[in-house]
Parts: structure tokens; C-alpha cells; sequence
């Protein structure tokens, strides 16, 4: 009879086992074929060796998502920290009010903050009107002999980091808060009874024990940063073209798949070796704790 | 001290908050703009709103959406909730973590990759059949069952740890076939992962933009890709409608889901105390 059912419960996962095979493993192989092959399917390094021309995109790629992944975490950190020293009913009201906003179309957010800094936007106007002020006053006292430009917001890399910050900051809070609440707090105290003052216990303590939050917050945020392409070409304009704009183009409208996929195969590898960094930074970490 | 730092934490909450809620209260206050603007404010009107009800695209997007949804996280959820159970009983550690390494993929791997490989699959099998037009309806529902399966499965796996194994068991000495020992005793134990589960797949349906956007044909336009291609040009107030009611209507079920989930609270906290008395 128990054997009966271990057949059973071993034939349930058969489905499942062939979807995978069928719509993960096979769709990566796919692109493994296109990005070594040309339009008439015989094999070619040209697609891959080609990849040297975007380089910089690469480069610029990933460093706007580290500056937008570095800048949710200074962001989340204390944020995470106030929300875990918090009562439980206010805890849930934090949650909620964090997860909202993800509910929302992310196209329609990123879009809005289009016309928070675009040139007539709301925020340009109210800077703009800001250094105005500044410049009158600087003419009307004959202070000093120079005077503030304004400020051009949209379409600059400023603005795409910002969009990438707000879009992924959830990603990197509920995290860390999560870890926040497992936490022993008794830990921290009795590092304070040892003497530690609070800069101490807060380095030595109370950030180890977080790791695993920042590292899974870090890898959340990360990803969809470096592959983005709706936010770039929103907020970024031409100036600035990621490697997500790059791939799209190649599938979208210039119909060149071969390129197309061995960009994303490269992208892939590039960010499975992030990620293998990363599990081995928060691996070591964790030895050092025990 | 102690107050001193609590003004500071408040403080920095709220530019937070601000932060994040700016650009959806910009959303909703041009909702209800008169002009065409999205950027000056002209005066109150409802007008976009009726607007949005006569945009016959929009709504067929909608109406798009919400059967991907269904059929996608419906077909998740129970294939799902099958692996997880196989999962949970494999013996050899290898095979279940080769299996949970391919499982974790489409969740590591950007959007966008998992959006191409599977548009290059699909067409390549169109190819081989010398069909163009593979794109539609089929390969969206496709798609979304494979992104929305982790899901599932991550929710339901750690329900089944929760369980005791020696339930089903049980259920089997006192004369259960092991189907109805699943069916009446291990799925009720474990209802709560899969529930969320389903929701989260759900969510995750009508919020996807860009996997839709590569495995999509133009006949099965979702509301995200409409909102894109819309976003292409200049947008109307009408989009902002939209989010408008959208975030009204998820405002609405997160209040009531946690005030039933309060209630539920209560009343389990009510009975804790009554067995106590006993």
C-alpha cells in the first residue's frame, strides 16, 4: 500500500518535470542555438565574437544597476531597521503601504515620473522657480557675480538610476525586514551588556545577521535593473541605451535574432556569475557568524 | 534621546513614503484633469474616466488579461501543487535539487532572457512547421503557467514540511485508498500554500509586461502591452483612469483581505481561550 502511494505522488511530479524540461531547459538551449548560429542555421561564432562593439553598454548597464542597487539598499536599510522595532499591527500597515505600490502597472508608474521631471514637469518647475529665486536674490543684493542654471532632469542617467530606485526599492525592504524580524534581538542586547557601544554592535552584530536579507534584496533589485529597457527608454531618452534597449531592438524591431540571443546569453552568464559572488559573499559570511 | 530619535525615524519614514506614493498621487490627480495635459492641471472632470469605458481596445485588453490570468495561474496552481508533492517525497538528493535548480531558474534569470527563450522556442517550432503567426493566446498561457510555477511550488513545499508525514498514513490504516488520504487529509493541510500560491500566480499573470511583450501575437494584446504600446505616444489622462480604478480596486481587497484575516485572528485567539478553560 505505501509503495501504492509513493508510485502515485512519483507520477505527480511527471507533468511538471516534462513543462520544465520542455519551457526552461529547452528555451535556454534555444538561445544557446540562435546565438551560435546564423539566418540560414549553420554555426558561427560571428553573433558572439561581435559582442565587443557593446561592450560599453555592458559596462554602462551594469554600473547604473549597481548605483541604483547600492543606492535602495543605504535607502532600505534604516527604513527596514525602524519598521522591525515597530508593533505588530503598525508592522502590517508598513507591509501593506510598501506592497501597494507594486501592485500598481509599472509601465504607468515609470511613466509618471516622466511627468514629475520632465522639463514643464512638476518637480523641474518647482526647482527651476527655486534657483530663479536664488538668482534674484544674488542680482538684487550684488553679492556675488555668478548665477545657478536650471536644471534639466528628464533624460539624463539621474533620472533612469531614480526610476530603477523607485521601481525595485520594495524588492530590496521587504527582505531585509523579513531577516530584521527573525532576528534574536537578545543577541543584540547581550552584545550591548558586553560593552559594545552602538556603532559597535550595529557593525558587528546587528549587519551579520542581516546578510542573508541584503544578499537576496541585493540579487532582487540587481537583476531587473541591469536588464531593464522600458525604464531607460522612458526616463534615460537616447542618450542613454541599456543592454535590455539593445536586446528588445533586436527582437522587436530589427528582426535580427541571432544577435538578439547571443546579447541575452551574455547577459545571462554575466548575471549568473554576479549571483554565484554574491551566495559565496553571504556563504562566508555566515561561516564567520558560526 | 529617545524622542529625539523617534522624530528622526518618523521623518525619514515619511520622506520614504513620499517617495514612493508621489508619482501614483500624481497619477491619480491628472486622472481627473479636464485637458489633455499630464503635466498642468486644468480643472476637475470625470471626463477621462467615460473616455475609458468607450475604448473598446483597452477593455478588450483587459478582458485579455483576466482569462490569461485565470487559465494560467488555474493550470499553475495545480501542476504546481502536484510537484511540490512529488518533490517533497523523492528519496535521491540529487534529483531533488537538480529539480529545484531548474525550478529556481526562470526566478534568477532576468525577465527579459526568459521573455526571448521562449519566443525563439516558439518560433522556432513554428518554423518547423513553416507557420509564421505562432504568437497568440496558446504561447501567452504558455508562458505565464512557466514564470507563475515557482511560484506555486515555493509556496506549497514548505506547507508539506509543516505537515506530519504520519497524517496521511493514518488516514490509510483507517481505510483510505492513498488518493483519498491526499484528497481528504493532506490537501485541507495544505490549502493555505496553495491558496497563496494561486494568488501569487494570479498577480503575477496580470502584472506582466515584459515576457507578454515577446511571446505575444497582435490578437492576444494584454492590458500592459496596450498600456506600452499607449505609452509609445503621448499618453491621455484615460491610462491614468485606469491605473486610477486598478489601484482603487487593489486598495479595496488588501483592506478587506486583512480585516478578514484580523477577524479570522480574533476568533482563533477567541477558541485558544475557550480550550483553555476546559
Amino acid at each position: 500500500m505505501n509503495k501504492k502511494s509513493s508510485l502515485m505522488s512519483r507520477l505527480a511530479g511527471a507533468p511538471y518535470i516534462v513543462w520544465a524540461a520542455l519551457f526552461i531547459i529547452v528555451p535556454l538551449c534555444m538561445v544557446a542555438y540562435y546565438a551560435f548560429t546564423d539566418t540560414t542555421g549553420a554555426f558561427t561564432f560571428d553573433n558572439v565574437s561581435g559582442i565587443g562593439k557593446y561592450a560599453d553598454t555592458f559596462i554602462l548597464s551594469i554600473w547604473l544597476g549597481l548605483l541604483a542597487t547600492v543606492i535602495c539598499l543605504f535607502v532600505a536599510y534604516p527604513l527596514a531597521y525602524i519598521m522591525a522595532a515597530k508593533g505588530p499591527e503598525k508592522q502590517s500597515t508598513m507591509t501593506m503601504l510598501i506592497m501597494l505600490p507594486m501592485w500598481m502597472n509599472f509601465l504607468l508608474r515609470t511613466y509618471s515620473w516622466m511627468t514629475i521631471l520632465e522639463d514643464n514637469g512638476l518637480l523641474t518647475t518647482a526647482i527651476n522657480s527655486a534657483i530663479n529665486l536664488i538668482n534674484d536674490t544674488i542680482l538684487a543684493n550684488n553679492a556675488l557675480s555668478f548665477s545657478l542654471d536650471p536644471v534639466h532632469l528628464i533624460n539624463t542617467r539621474g533620472a533612469v538610476v531614480v526610476g530603477m530606485v523607485y521601481n525595485f526599492l520594495p524588492y530590496m525592504i521587504l527582505p531585509i525586514y523579513t531577516v530584521m524580524l527573525k532576528t534574536d534581538r537578545s543577541l543584540i542586547e547581550a552584545a550591548q551588556d558586553l560593552g559594545g557601544n552602538k556603532l559597535a554592535v550595529f557593525k558587528n552584530v546587528t549587519i551579520p545577521l542581516t546578510v542573508p536579507g541584503i544578499v537576496s534584496g541585493f540579487t532582487m533589485v540587481f537583476v531587473p535593473s541591469v536588464s531593464t529597457f522600458y525604464i531607460s527608454q522612458k526616463l534615460g531618452g537616447t542618450g542613454t541605451i541599456l543592454i535590455g534597449d539593445i536586446i528588445e531592438t533586436q527582437f522587436q524591431t530589427a528582426n535580427n535574432f541571432n544577435l538578439g540571443a547571443s546579447l541575452s546569453f551574455v547577459l545571462m552568464i554575466l548575471i549568473f556569475i554576479c549571483l554565484a559572488v554574491m551566495n559565496r559573499f553571504s556563504d562566508d559570511d555566515g561561516g564567520v557568524i558560526i | 534621546m529617545t524622542k529625539k530619535t523617534s522624530i528622526g525615524s518618523k521623518l525619514y519614514t515619511a520622506l520614504v513614503f513620499i517617495f514612493l506614493y508621489a508619482p501614483i498621487a500624481v497619477l491619480i490627480v491628472f486622472s481627473f484633469n479636464s485637458g489633455k495635459s499630464t503635466s498642468v492641471f486644468e480643472g476637475f472632470s470625470l471626463y477621462w474616466y467615460k473616455e475609458l469605458f468607450n475604448d473598446s481596445a483597452t477593455l478588450s485588453a483587459f478582458k485579455n488579461s483576466m482569462i490569461v490570468a485565470v487559465v494560467s495561474s488555474v493550470i499553475s496552481t495545480i501542476m504546481g501543487t502536484a510537484a511540490a508533492t512529488a518533490i517533497h517525497g523523492y528519496k535521491n538528493k540529487f534529483f531533488k535539487s537538480s529539480i529545484m535548480t531548474v525550478t529556481n531558474i526562470p526566478m534568477m534569470n532576468p525577465e527579459i532572457v526568459t521573455g526571448v527563450s521562449m519566443m525563439l522556442l516558439f518560433v522556432f517550432i513554428g518554423s518547423l512547421f513553416g507557420k509564421t503567426g505562432t504568437l497568440g493566446f496558446v504561447t501567452l498561457i504558455i508562458a505565464h503557467t512557466t514564470f507563475e510555477l515557482p511560484y506555486v511550488i515555493l509556496n506549497v513545499l514548505p506547507k508539506l514540511r509543516q505537515t506530519d508525514p504520519h497524517l496521511a498514513e493514518a488516514a490509510q490504516d483507517l481505510g483510505c485508498t492513498p488518493a483519498q488520504a491526499f484528497f481528504k487529509v493532506m490537501l485541507p493541510a495544505i490549502m493555505p500554500g496553495i491558496i497563496s500560491g494561486l494568488m501569487m500566480a494570479f498577480t503575477l499573470s496580470v502584472d506582466d509586461f515584459i515576457i507578454s511583450y515577446f511571446v505575444s501575437g497582435t490578437d492576444s494584446q494584454t492590458l500592459p502591452i496596450r498600456i506600452f504600446s499607449m505609452t509609445k505616444r503621448r499618453v491621455t489622462p484615460d491610462m491614468y483612469a485606469l491605473s486610477t480604478l486598478i489601484f482603487l480596486a487593489i486598495l479595496v481587497l488588501l483592506i478587506v483581505s486583512n480585516i478578514i484575516s484580523a477577524h479570522g485572528d480574533k476568533k482563533l485567539s477567541k477558541k485558544e481561550k475557550g480550550g483553555a478553560k476546559k
